[in-house]
């Protein structure tokens, strides 16, 4: 395989589809799936069949269109060549289905009574990089992704670059970590690059825990190969041969879709070795996670690839020097190295005119929650808080408020309606007590009690608590305990300060990310919305009636008797 | 053989290759409260109780598990780091149901002497009251839970220095709880050789002979430090 | 227990899966590194992980049983009971909890008789189990009925597609 023939692959792949009367693609993303896509599509194709299109047509899945509050999404590209033109319908059941392919099979066009949603500002107002081939091609067929520009950056960096240069390329974009610490991936690039080697791992983290986030899952499920590529142009920067996706269990599709992918590259030789004739060998493997939240931490995912408990270890030695078996190791979240490849073809400095001072590029956020437009956008750093929930969420249902935006997941805070304005960037969220996170974004109304949301994520902190050091083991537990009695109507104004205590304690003292980062919810939560737990602790009373409160009625007959 | 010097409270000290900031302290007479450390075994800086102030360092760092670096400005007490001190020695009285009076190890006990290095005198937090068992399944020892710090010093010396590894932990969180084989009772246990390294490593009352349960039990640890000169160095002097 | 007892014991089906185990444990060639791999296989295979299979697991990778047992109680996704004919796994994610899994799960538990420490009927039909998230955020509250994602579901629903599976 060498740029030419990956060229050719393109260029023949690129003609049929030109050849084509007409292109479905329907999407295959989990909120799609549940609804129906597959009978959707299979519907479309036979509909083809009968129409006597099924080799003027081409009808595939393809990745997560990200409105999953209106699946099955289908998009349908006719005409000729030059003049392509697209229509984007939502809602599609089979019915619907065989209507718009019989319209466009017959007629040509779309069905009067279904207008094209691709104006919709939840669309227009996105920025894609990482979500960018949704619609374009079909994931688990690799011509097509090649069609769309994969390995091309590959290839690019072989021929022309030497690793070093791809290491400038990458520090130059000012890309950071996307699993939610934001280290500059330029930096953790150049640190293992400088490592001794001979052999070094390049290791991508999907273990994805955060409850709420699911735009990991949605890469490596719609684009695999997207990540491939940027694992295999990392390996090329840092001098490793060897990759790991380490993908958790509850995703068996996306674990499906890259054993697939990686066959598909190596049998055309763009894994394996001598990759595009070149000295330059790269090896990928997937390795399963199994239900360990903590083994999104570093060192506890390089324990659980070891075949050990996932229990983290103390940093330093970070795993950049020793990592894997004591090898240095480059570990990147998957939607980091999902913008590698186009940060390689497009240059650094495009990358870097994208969002913010110093937070580069875009951002894939999972929204969820009191939202109309529930799914996953791709946005770029520093859009504000209120344009992504309004004008691309379109707002809160049932008429009602907006009380707060969480993010980060259980490591993260909550942003009030005061910050509604904050453009959203590393910084400005760190500013406000919250961190980015993943890209989780639960969006929140007045029916959510902001104490029953802290002790929530507590307690998914206190069972995924790996149970090596006490503060983490045991504070976690305390936490929980004095929320849980504040919500039962047993709690007193002392408890504040015993949370704050344990939050402080926990914040320094942990050992890894999870302890460290477990009380933010509580502090968040305490810190704007101070009166909420007043309310329960001094009144015994929950505003948002959530919380049960039953230990309120025992409490007050005794303060009767005291007076 | 690269020697660092670096300020400990304020005092320039000087520390050899390897050497960790606990190593280098109490070389120096600084006292630093620990548990999950031992002479002899590997550390695994779980207990957070070692923790010191670095400056240019927004993070604590555990003492047993960092080597100290030359140009190093470190703190081993203050205010906070006191207060964190206390804050867990009570964490781990309310975790399980530790009774001193009825303990075999009452007055022998390094859960006891850290919380008086500690001035921890009263637990401001719920006791968690777990379940807790006791196996007396094997001849001669008994492990009781319910005072078990989860230190895993003697899964450590099982593993590192007897080489049965017997003994591991089972579960997450709150809910681990050491365990030997495949969690049978201990008596059951194949992999046991019935040499007692564990119950002289353990800290507490938690492993303990049946042999001493009614008179109380005193361990002498630097049976550890012996075994491993004598092993590696060829050193039998005690 | 031997290999030999561990393969009779059970049918020839328990026969067929002591192969396919070691053959996932060969492909692996026996690595101690493997051991998560190799639980992955051995739980599709039998369901659930039991004491003999997480022994002879140890003696086939040289890994001591302590460890053994530890990695695998550790990993939510392991399971050492055997599990329900069926399984309803309600995903107590954020966005779900926001969106009332709270009320799923209690509704079926009750329906069921079951409690979050009982996750498994008596007659062994139906396991209601918690996941932590499952990725459907988008479709939220999601319940997974066997390896079926649903979406957007009430309480009274859920329990109406359980009850089917228990007549």
């Amino acid at each position: 395989m060498n740029a030419e023939s990956l060229e050719q692959i393109a260029q023949r792949r690129q003609a049929a589809r030109d050849g084509m009367k007409c292109r479905v693609s329907v999407c295959s993303g989990l909120g799609c799936e549940s609804v129906g896509g597959e009978s959707v599509l299979e519907k479309i194709r036979a509909r083809m069949r009968l129409q006597g299109l099924a080799d003027q047509s081409e009808v595939h899945l393809t990745g997560c269109r990200g409105l999953c509050q209106r699946g099955p999404i289908v998009e349908v590209e006719w005409g000729a060549a030059a003049q392509k033109q697209r229509h984007l319908y939502l809602d599609v059941d089979e019915a619907t289905a065989d209507r718009i392919a019989l319209s466009h099979a017959a007629t040509g066009k779309a069905p009067d009574d279904l207008p094209s949603h691709a104006d919709n500002p939840f669309f227009t107002k996105q920025t894609k990089i990482v979500l960018a081939n949704a619609g374009e091609i079909d994931p688990e067929d690799i011509e097509s992704c090649i069609a769309a520009g994969a390995y091309s950056g590959l290839e690019k960096a072989i021929t022309e670059m030497k690793p070093a240069d791809v290491i400038a390329e990458i520090t130059k974009s000012g890309l950071r970590g996307r699993g939610g610490a934001g280290y500059p991936t330029g930096l953790k690039w150049s640190t293992v690059a400088k490592a001794a080697g001979p052999k070094k791992y390049v290791v991508c983290n999907g273990d994805e825990g955060d409850p709420g986030a699911f735009m990991d899952r949605s890469v490596l499920e719609g684009d695999p190969h997207e990540v491939l590529e940027g694992m295999a142009l990392a390996a090329y920067a840092v001098g490793a041969e060897q990759g790991y996706v380490y993908v958790r269990a509850e995703y068996p599709l996306a674990i499906k879709r890259l054993r697939a992918a990686i066959k598909q590259a190596e049998k055309l030789n763009l894994l394996g070795t001598h990759i595009f004739d070149s000295a330059f060998n790269f090896r990928v493997d997937v390795r399963t996670g199994a239900g360990a939240f903590v083994c999104g931490e570093e060192t506890a995912l390089i324990a659980s690839v070891e075949g050990a408990r996932g229990t983290p270890r103390p940093r330093p030695p970070y795993p950049a020097v020793s990592g894997l078996w004591g090898k240095p190791t480059l570990i990147n979240n998957v939607e980091t190295l999902a913008n590698v490849a186009a940060i390689v073809r497009k240059g650094g400095d495009w990358f870097a005119s994208i969002g913010t001072e110093k937070s580069k590029g875009t951002k894939v956020f999972a929204l969820a929650g009191k939202i109309k437009n529930t799914g996953l956008i791709e946005i770029p750093m520093g859009m504000t808080l209120r344009e992504i929930i309004y004008d691309i969420g379109g707002g809160i249902p049932d008429g009602k408020k907006f009380k707060a935006a969480q993010t980060g997941g259980p490591s993260g805070g909550c942003i009030p309606a005061q910050y509604l304005d904050l453009p959203v960037d590393y910084e400005s969220l760190q500013q406000v007590g919250t961190i980015m996170g993943s890209g989780g974004l639960i969006v929140m109304d007045e029916a959510s009690c902001m104490v029953d949301v802290a002790k929530f994520f507590i307690e998914f902190c206190r069972e995924e608590s790996c149970g090596k050091c006490i503060p983490c083991r045991a504070g976690t537990v305390q936490i929980h305990g004095i929320l849980d009695r504040i919500a039962r109507g047993l709690g007193g104004i002392e408890d504040l300060e015993k949370l704050e205590d344990l939050a402080d304690l926990l914040r320094n003292t942990s050992l890894c990310g999870l302890g460290q980062t477990a009380p933010n919810p509580v502090v968040s939560t305490i810190r704007y919305f101070r009166d909420e737990y007043l309310a329960h602790v001094v009144d015994h009373k929950c505003p948002a009636g959530v919380c049960t409160m039953e230990g309120a009625a025992a409490v007050a007959p005794l303060a009767a008797v005291n007076g | 053989m690269t020697v660092k010097t670096l300020l400990l409270n304020g005092k320039p000290v000087s520390a050899a290759e390897d050497q960790s900031l606990l190593d280098l302290c109490r070389e120096n007479g600084v006292r630093l409260p620990t548990l999950c450390h031992l002479d002899g075994l590997g550390d695994v800086g779980a207990c957070r109780l070692c923790l010191l102030e670095v400056k240019g360092s927004n993070k604590l760092l555990p003492a047993c598990t960092t080597q100290a670096q030359e140009g190093m400005d470190v703190t081993t007490e203050s205010d906070r780091l006191r207060r964190y001190r206390r804050q867990i020695v009570e964490l781990l009285f309310a975790e399980r149901n530790h009774v001193c009076a009825i303990c075999v190890a009452n007055g022998h006990c390094e859960l006891q002497a850290v919380a008086l290095e500690v001035g921890m005198d009263h637990v401001r937090f719920d006791y968690q009251h777990p379940l807790t068992e006791m196996d007396a399944t094997h001849p001669r020892f008994i492990v009781d839970h319910s005072r078990c710090i989860l230190c895993t010093r003697c899964v450590r010396v099982c593993d590192e220095i007897e080489g049965a590894h017997t003994w591991d932990v089972a579960n997450r969180g709150m809910a681990a709880r050491v365990i030997t084989d495949m969690a049978q009772p201990w008596g059951q246990s194949d992999s046991c050789t019935s040499c007692g390294k564990c119950l002289r490593v353990c800290p507490t009352g938690a492993l303990f002979e049946k042999e001493r349960a009614a008179v109380g039990t005193r361990k002498n640890r630097d049976f550890l430090v012996y075994i491993k000169n004598a092993r590696e160095k060829k050193q039998w002097s005690r | 227990m031997t290999a030999d007892q561990l393969g009779a014991t059970t049918s020839k089906a328990g026969d067929k899966r002591l192969k396919m185990l070691d053959a996932a444990m060969r492909r692996q060639q026996f690595q101690p590194d493997a051991l998560l791999e190799v639980l992955h296989s051995a739980q599709e295979l039998y369901g659930f992980l039991s004491t003999d299979v997480l022994t002879h697991i140890g003696r086939s990778l040289k890994v001591p049983p302590s460890r053994v047992y530890g990695v695998a109680t550790f990993y939510n996704h392991f399971s050492l009971k055997p599990k329900g004919e069926h399984a309803c796994t309600v995903c107590m994610g954020t966005a779900c909890y926001v969106k009332g899994a709270g009320e799923i799960l209690g509704a079926v538990r009750r329906d069921l008789g079951l409690s979050d420490k009982k996750a498994t009927t008596d007659d062994g039909k139906v396991s209601v189990v918690v996941a932590r998230c499952v990725g459907a955020c988008g479709i939220a509250p999601a319940v997974v009925f066997d390896a079926e994602v649903v979406g957007g579901l009430a309480p009274e629903a859920v329990v109406a597609r359980v009850k089917g599976w228990t007549r």
